[in-house]
């Protein structure tokens, strides 16, 4: 008898592909779509971007001619097509209140942001599915219980709280950890004056410089905030994963495999974990493109140079470029993560591939 | 050096999670570096001929110098800058100013009356936001190489008509008077800007600290020049942190990580009261609170019910709470520390005279007025003290909140009926505020005239107008100084503005840090000063 032949590698990587093509499309519609509605919000809400430039005191002439330079004089239309040429050019625009390129600014922030998003799922995901898994397979243990109350706690605890709370007793009362900013002013200096800056994500550059003082002195200041989103998002993440481990738990497959004497850890973390992990994917991505969005209260309690306060920021003083290029960052952040989910999603499930 | 912070910290964090022992380690800001926390996101450009905003102007003192200047620890008195003298000709419109030989810019280049010149030339050609202090004298991109020139050591100014010299004078130490290394700047010019892109990201001055980084809503650091004109700075470095939160700068100095906190709530200077390690030092600011009623209003044109709400404000109780240590209660436009200034605060709350003075306007109460206010939690504060009280009188306050930008947009097309405002000197010179507070040459709203607060609530100041115009000529400086009074007085009693408070700074500082001066209201923050 012989079996039907293996499909080749190219037969296997072309739906892949075509995902990433589909997924292309769909980002650059959905980016379309946001980029549009962002600019009509922007443009019809009444404030005017000229003044926080110029201040009360300029004159109408000065006004006028900062409005002519920004092209805010052109049709609404006119505006848009120039911002969405320039747009897929890389080029963002100018931000109304700093006159730097808005690119360039978000190139500053992002990595700040990925920086501390990244380690927070890191850590909410680390503790979140273990939590998650102990609480399924224990229902209604203390673990359980455990688990519940404290995922509670980060979903409904202010995290402006939890971040000064977190300030007050790790920081100031124990010293376990470093203040607020991304490093001492020593060692800041330090990376902005003698070290080579790659990637503007401190603990990347650091190690690439071999700076492993100025790395330390980094992982001293982030792992408190990076913590903090890290308990948010393994709040989520560990809820999400008792529940889908529990239904899968219930079976009949799991039942087999108990029946023939596998061990109880493999049942879980090979068989059961192998179908949780499918819709976990798409879990852990939102909730990193979430912290990828950048936390306003936990970047303004830690100082922390982010996309979210860069966004409010620029929100407040209605600099449009710089909310607009803010949104655009975050929409491809949200889009290219599902992407990857679904490829993953794909990856990982064998009746997703057909 | 150690890290002050390092992985075993991190490491004992993790550590908690399985309840290990901590590693406790003491923190202190470098011997040689002045760690500063505020908020500096108000800065637009730090080019010195275009900042106008508070953080932007505090950093560009320390980077750069104009031709005179104030003392810091002689508030209100000018003192040679860049020109070792300076006079003003008999036909009182030629002012000359001899440049000192021998201080250098950052870059090793001298410094020239030429260079003084074309600097001062650059702010009217650049004109961008603050350029109108000078181009007031009547200096225009077409006529300023006539206007301002120079020979040997020494710049001549020629104004359009005689002002008052200390008018001019105060005028040219405002930081848009700055003078900049015309070489350096000029050498760094792209499509005709003057150099105006590169100064947003690097210095060019003869200031006692040079620019090494800026970065826009993060934070800067200075580094002290050496053989410095003024002698050098005692700290090394500067590094300002942009930290948002009082809460956080609180903290921070708390532990020693910082040791200027320059953005505390009155919690947080409460908070710090009895720490022997912090000490709280005492200023004003320039900025003044006051109500402007619009004038197209009827019933808010009627000198009764003005006055009635001078009466209906809760002056003492709000700077005895909520204002606490933030603002002082002060009832004329020029704030303390200017010249002519006036002390006297004769309103406070009446509430029985301010219903008498409503019953007798013969206006229908009670009055229903909406008070245009900005969603800032002090001045929603304010709002709410005026609500109650004024209700307390017969007048219903009815707030209209809105944010900065369309708050002001509302005041700047006279649609308000009373708004809360702040207003800022920009130069320091009693003209800055007269000018607009008790100015209006043309009330008409196609006149536009939004540079006048007058005009954008309205008012039509009368013989002030007037009074206002000869103060600014007047060239005997204590006659000047009691016209300004007698205006101010005026302005007080019987205008369509209620002045209510001055703004007091409180600085928190670790107790080690001394000769810190945060500028009152007509300088600005020296850091050159500063030892620890």
């Amino acid at each position: 008898m012989t079996g039907l032949p293996a499909p080749s590698p190219q037969r296997r990587l072309l739906p892949v592909l075509g995902q990433i093509a589909l997924g292309l499309g769909t980002l650059a519609i959905t980016l379309l779509g946001l980029l549009l509605i962002t600019f009509v919000i922007a443009r019809i809400v009444p404030t005017d971007p000229v003044l926080s430039i110029v201040g009360e005191r300029a004159t109408p002439a000065q006004i006028a001619a900062i409005r002519e330079k920004l092209g805010l004089d052109l049709p609404l239309w006119q505006q848009f097509l120039i911002y969405v040429r320039d747009a897929v050019q890389g080029d963002l625009g100018r931000s109304i209140r700093t006159g730097q390129s808005v690119t360039a600014e978000i190139a500053r922030y992002f990595p700040a942001t990925l920086e501390l998003a990244t380690l927070g799922t890191i850590f909410g995901t680390l503790v979140g599915v273990p939590a998650g898994v102990l609480a399924a397979t224990r229902p209604g243990s203390i673990a359980d219980q455990i688990v519940r109350v404290v995922g509670l706690m980060g979903y409904s605890m202010p995290v402006f709280w939890l971040g000064l709370i977190g300030l007050l007793v790790f920081y100031g009362q124990l010293d376990w950890v470093a203040g607020p900013g991304r490093l001492d002013p020593v060692y800041d200096m330090m990376m902005q004056f003698t070290l080579t800056s790659y990637t503007g994500m401190i603990l990347v550059d650091a190690a690439l410089n071999g700076a492993w003082d100025v790395f330390a002195n980094a992982v001293s200041h982030i792992v408190l905030p990076a913590g903090l989103l890290g308990y948010v998002s393994m709040a989520y993440i560990s809820r999400m994963t008792r529940s889908f481990m529990m239904n899968e738990l219930g079976q009949e497959y799991i039942t087999t495999a108990r029946v023939k004497g596998m061990p109880e850890w493999r049942v879980i973390w090979v068989h059961a974990m192998k179908n949780v992990a499918v819709p976990l994917i798409t879990v852990i991505a939102l909730s990193y493109a979430y912290l990828l969005e950048g936390s306003v209260l936990t970047e303004t309690i830690f100082a922390w140079p982010g996309l979210g306060s860069y966004i409010t920021d620029a929100l407040f003083a209605a600099d449009m470029p710089a909310v607009l290029g803010g949104t655009v960052v975050v929409g491809v952040a949200f889009v290219t993560l599902n992407m990857a989910s679904d490829i993953l999603y794909r990856l990982v499930d064998p009746r997703a591939r057909a | 050096m150690q890290p002050k912070h390092g992985f075993g910290r991190a490491a004992a964090l993790a550590a908690l999670m399985v309840g290990s022992a901590p590693i406790a380690l003491v923190a202190a800001t470098p011997a040689d570096t002045l760690v500063v926390a505020d908020a500096i996101d108000d800065i637009v450009s730090i080019d010195p001929h275009e900042a106008f905003e508070f953080s932007g102007v505090d950093l560009n003192n320390n980077l750069y110098d104009t031709l005179i200047e104030l003392d810091p620890t002689k508030p209100g008195e000018l003192v040679p800058g860049l020109a070792e003298s300076w006079a003003v000709a008999d036909d009182g419109v030629t002012y000359t100013f001899k440049v000192k030989s021998g201080i250098t810019f950052s870059s090793g280049n001298p410094v020239t009356a030429e260079d003084a010149a074309m600097s001062l030339r650059r702010v009217v050609k650049l004109n961008k936001t603050p350029a109108f202090i000078l181009t007031q004298f009547g200096l225009t991109a077409e006529n300023v190489d006539e206007m301002i020139t120079f020979e040997g050591d020494t710049v001549t100014l020629k104004t359009d008509k005689a002002y008052a010299p200390s008018f001019v004078y105060n005028c040219l130490t405002a930081g848009v008077a700055n003078i900049v290394d015309m070489r350096t700047v000029m050498a760094n010019e792209v499509e005709g800007d003057m150099g105006n892109a590169w100064l947003k990201a690097n210095s060019a001055g003869t200031g006692a600290y040079v620019l090494r980084s800026f970065k826009p809503n993060s934070g800067y650091v200075l580094e002290a020049r050496e053989g410095h004109w003024r002698g050098d700075a005692k700290i090394k470095n500067i590094f300002m942190q942009h930290i948002p939160e009082g809460a956080t700068q609180r903290l921070l100095l708390e532990k020693g990580d910082i040791d200027i906190a320059r953005e505390l709530t009155p919690t947080d200077i409460e908070g710090l009261t009895g720490n022997a390690d912090i000490t709280v030092q005492n200023d004003v600011g320039g900025q003044i609170y006051y109500l402007a009623l619009n004038q197209k209003k009827p019933e808010l044109a009627n000198p009764k019910v003005q006055e009635a709400m001078r009466w209906a404000v809760d002056y003492a109780g709000m700077t005895d709470s909520i204002l606490k240590g933030q603002w002082v209660v002060h009832q004329a436009f020029l704030p303390q520390g200017f010249l002519g200034a006036l002390t006297e605060t004769p309103y406070g709350l009446d509430i029985a005279k301010a219903k008498a003075l409503l019953e007798e306007s013969g206006v229908p109460l009670p009055l229903n007025v909406s008070l245009t206010v900005r969603n800032n939690p002090e001045r929603l504060d304010i709002a709410t003290s005026l609500q109650n009280t004024f209700a307390q009188a017969g007048i219903n306050l009815v707030l209209d909140v809105g944010d900065g930008a369309q708050v002001l947009d509302k005041y700047r097309a006279r649609q308000h009926d009373i708004t809360i405002q702040t207003w800022g000197p920009d130069y320091p010179d009693p003209h800055t505020n007269a000018s607009t507070f008790a100015m209006n040459p043309d009330n008409s709203d196609e006149a536009g005239a939004t540079g006048y607060l007058a005009w954008r609530t309205a008012w039509e100041p009368g013989e002030l107008h007037a009074m206002t115009e000869a103060a600014v000529v007047e060239k005997d400086t204590e006659t000047r100084k009691a016209m300004y009074e007698d205006i101010q007085r005026r302005h007080r009693d019987g205008s369509a503005f209620v002045l209510m408070f001055q703004q007091a700074r409180q600085d928190a500082m670790r107790a080690n840090v001394t000769g810190f001066y945060a500028g009152g209201a007509t300088d600005s923050a020296s850091y050159w000063t500063v030892t620890k």
